[in-house]
């Protein structure tokens, strides 16, 4: 087996911040495997995806082979395999926000984005994916952008939500340009 | 931030200190908050557990089984420790209650926990939510640490000699954890497929200790039990329906929300009083009644009470809590076939009626509703839904097969409408048309 501090001492893909948090996370529960599935989730909110390198230091951090690992992640319909956009948009489509319109506002992302189901757009930053019940069901129709909640939507609120997203994008850009 | 909602005839139990800033301890503290922990703390379990099922209190998950009788079969001894799981992995359409309690009240659900614990002799609980609930589960995690530094948890809870420890938990999207079995397998680290019963988990559970597992409000009702009285309580609402419960009105009414109602409050009243009626001057088609896995009610069913008793008598379930009400706009076909991808997505594949029948009755609504159905489907659609029913280890196969058995009864017509060259009579332009892959 690998020290005890494997993670911190030697090569990691995940950075010293999530190597840390994954440290005292396989510790929290009483049996150590109970920390995968947060832990694949985690990896992929920094990594983007679930890659070979994530899967392969997940297993080695549970002691569990990658197989396993695999076996479990593709059960979560929320972990990936593939890169997402930066901001992945999920439209709720099951039966209360379709009956509010659910499906005009998935049509009006993929028109404004120019890509289908599960598109990434060429610059990366976004993706359009229909998924099920986010329980908003009392705002709908409802979508998520990667964690954040947007209620009570409709076909003509698509673009300001989208164009406050390219601003944060922006200002992240522009806030790592001065840093360097 | 959702939408709070509220109407005179609500009876704000659960929800009393929805919007009042009570995610932080020293706001819950002032509006009651820890009282009736450490009134039980005082107490026996076996008081605490006469007094759950004295109040009528029932599983606000759907199944609605008595949360005092669902303690009390936990043994008293035993070799495995023991644990109380709250089940925060809300997920059935139409349900969107437990997402204002995580993001007002969480200490409620802690509290509840706690007296859970001492109910049953468990040191250890989990709070496990769903993962697209992150920022719940980050105000969530908040309030345990809060709950922590205060000595609320942790070793000599309130001073006493107990202990309670609560761990929380993200999910990573799945429907079928909600099941309380797969959740304690997705809580091992494992795929989320049910185990077969029994034994129950009140026996055999997590890590393979006696578990109670209760839905996230039946939990942060708990202190409201404990302080109102069990009496009390159980009076707000109808014969073994006690107490309130929250509401969740979606679809085409006017003023959607979550509303906290008496235990068998009128369905008429609530979509035409408390929901403020059909929106754009429609009339009502239909309404779901307790989630997407309940079986629909027409408009001349609605005269009931709701409550678990009321509703399965008139041939559905309370369920969940989530009324989805559907206009005379909307194509019931259309609807069923939402529905059905819906189960399809999420069947886990264990059991194979389920598997192949979600999958199966997907492929068939969807042809069915492009217009190239024939007369026969439409039995052959009941037939096939009706021989899931009871097959499986969970009730996921039942929750898919029900409702759909309810929509081919109650409006066959609407089928034979769809059938003889003529796509769905509700296609409108500028609506885009379902259309599953």
């Amino acid at each position: 087996m690998s020290p005890k501090n494997k993670s911190s001492e030697t090569m990691s893909v995940f950075s010293p911040q999530l190597a840390k948090r994954f440290d005292a996370l396989v510790q929290k529960y009483p049996v150590k495997r109970s920390a995968l599935i947060p832990m694949l989730l985690y990896a992929q909110d920094e990594v983007g995806y679930l890659s070979d390198a994530v899967v392969a230091e997940v297993a080695q951090r549970i002691g569990i082979t990658e197989l396993e690992v695999r076996n479990v992640a593709t059960y979560y319909s929320m972990l990936r395999f593939k890169p997402a956009g930066k901001f992945n948009i999920q439209v709720c489509t099951n039966i209360s926000c379709m009956l509010r319109g659910a499906y005009e506002v998935y049509e009006r992302f993929q028109e404004e984005l120019g890509v289908g189901p599960k598109g990434v757009t060429p610059d990366g930053l976004f993706s359009v994916e229909e998924v099920e019940c986010i329980g908003a069901c009392c705002w709908a129709p409802a979508i998520q952008v990667n964690y954040n909640f947007h209620d009570e939507l409709n076909p003509d609120l698509v673009p300001g939500i989208l164009s406050d997203y390219r601003g944060q994008a922006k200002a992240k850009t522009k806030g790592n340009a001065s840093d360097a | 931030m959702p939408r709070l909602v509220s109407h005179p005839d609500e009876v704000k139990i659960v929800s009393r200190r929805f919007g009042m800033g009570a995610t932080k301890i020293d706001r819950y503290l002032e509006l009651g908050g820890y009282q009736a922990v450490k009134k039980c703390l005082a107490k026996s379990p076996e008081w605490i557990i006469e007094e759950m099922t004295a109040s009528g209190l029932r599983g606000r998950g759907g199944a609605g089984f008595s949360a005092g009788m669902k303690w009390s079969f936990v043994p008293r001894q035993s070799a495995k420790p023991k644990y109380i799981l709250v089940n925060g992995d809300e997920s059935e359409p139409g349900t969107c209650k437990d997402h204002l309690i995580f993001l007002h009240d969480p200490h409620a659900v802690i509290e509840g926990a706690i007296i859970a614990g001492l109910a049953v002799g468990a040191r250890m609980g989990f709070i496990y939510l769903r993962g697209e609930y992150r920022y719940l589960l980050e105000i969530t995690e908040r309030a345990v640490a809060d709950a922590y530094d205060r000595g609320f948890l942790g070793k000599n809870i309130f001073g006493s000699s107990m202990e309670f420890q609560i761990i929380t938990q993200t999910g990573a999207g799945a429907y079928e954890v909600g099941e309380e079995s797969a959740l304690m397998e997705s809580l091992e680290g494992k795929r989320g497929v049910p185990r077969i019963k029994p034994p129950f988990p009140a026996t055999v559970g997590l890590y393979g200790g006696p578990t109670v597992i209760n839905n996230a409000e039946t939990i942060a009702t708990v202190p409201q039990v404990i302080n109102l009285g069990a009496a009390a309580y159980a009076g707000l609402g109808t014969p073994r329906n006690g107490g309130t419960r929250l509401f969740c009105i979606s679809g085409h009414v006017e003023r959607p929300g979550v509303y906290e109602l008496p235990m068998g409050y009128n369905l008429r009243k609530m979509i035409y009083d408390v929901a403020g009626g059909i929106r754009g001057g429609h009339k009502l088609k239909a309404v779901v009644p307790g989630g997407s896995s309940t079986p629909v009610l027409l408009p001349e069913e609605i005269d009931i009470g709701m409550d678990f008793d009321q509703v399965g008598k008139a041939g559905s379930m309370l369920g969940s809590g989530g009324v989805v009400v559907i206009d005379d706009q909307t194509c019931i076909v259309e609807f069923a076939l939402r529905t059905i991808s819906f189960y399809a997505h999420e069947s886990c594949g264990w059991c194979i009626p389920c598997r192949e029948g979600t999958d199966w009755l997907k492929k068939s609504l969807t042809r069915f509703h492009a217009g190239f159905g024939n007369a026969n489907d439409i039995d052959n659609i009941q037939y096939l839904a009706e021989n899931m029913l009871g097959r499986t280890f969970c009730p996921l196969g039942d929750a898919a097969a029900m409702p759909t058995i309810a929509f081919l009864k109650k409006f066959r017509k609407e089928f034979e409408d769809h059938l003889n060259g003529k796509p769905c009579p509700f296609a409108r332009e500028g609506v885009p048309q379902l259309t599953v892959v």
